[in-house]
């Protein structure tokens, strides 16, 4: 099902993944959450732009055993944990934070 | 989680090409995301996956060597490379990425996680894995 933004329709897969990497921007990062009746925060943001750095350095999306590691490192133990991570995304941190950030899936995600 | 095995993927193919190399890495950080306990061995031509400086852009594909610089987020410490194959090809360690891993052990010290073998001790290697699995 696509995705309208400014009347801009993006093209997404079945589970409402950009097909277009390079079509994200943050409205549409924000349009996404909006589908999932999730309010993006400051918090949120913290790891949507965690997830797009790692992606441009490693061309992959990082499992949520990597994330949770990753963050913990970058943002401090008090974020690098599950249940942080659950409260922000309660749909799998990874899963769900990778769609607003305009990610493929995880690799291993199932 | 439950069972541990020891699984080493064997890559012996170019990383362009074939799709060989790019399955080969999916399997791997799905096999590390459920725990596994995963060692790589890089021979014949596989040896270029995991060579520096790699420019995809007149091939219109993905470029995805940055990708094995994350093996060490996903605890693949492991990375044997063939002394055989990088001399009949002309490289050393030099040319190859530096993949490296945070040792959690030792004050998250910074170590090397590549070890080249000769042919003779990727067979003991390999005859200590529960599964071997060549792309």
């Amino acid at each position: 099902m696509p995705i309208e933004v400014n009347g801009v329709s993006h093209e997404t897969d079945e589970e409402g993944y950009l097909v277009n990497l390079a079509d994200w921007t943050r409205e549409l990062g924000e349009a996404l959450a909006t589908e999932d009746d999730c309010e993006l925060t400051d918090a949120h943001w913290e790891v949507i732009n965690f997830l797009r750095e790692y992606y441009e350095e490693y061309q992959i999306a990082p499992a949520v055993r990597v994330l949770t590691k990753a963050i913990g490192k970058r943002l401090g133990k008090d974020k690098g944990n599950s249940k942080y991570l659950y409260e922000l995304f309660p749909y799998g941190p990874a899963k769900q934070a990778c769609k607003y950030a305009g990610l493929p899936k995880p690799t291993g995600c199932v | 989680m439950s069972d541990t095995k020891k699984f080493l993927f064997v890559n012996r193919k170019a990383p362009y090409g074939t799709i060989y190399a790019w399955e080969s890495l999916e399997v791997i950080l799905i096999s590390a995301a459920f725990e596994q306990d995963v060692s790589l061995v890089f021979v014949d031509d596989g040896v270029f996956q995991i060579a520096k400086g790699q420019d995809t852009s007149d091939l219109g594909i993905k470029n995805f060597s940055p990708t094995y610089n994350a093996l060490g987020d996903y605890d693949i410490n492991k990375i044997y490379i063939e002394k055989e194959s990088l001399e009949a090809r002309g490289l050393t360690v030099d040319d190859l990425l530096k993949l490296t891993y945070e040792d959690e052990d030792d004050d998250w010290a910074e170590k090397d996680s590549i070890h080249v073998v000769s042919s003779a001790e990727l067979v003991e290697i390999m005859d200590q894995q529960d599964v071997v699995l060549s792309f």
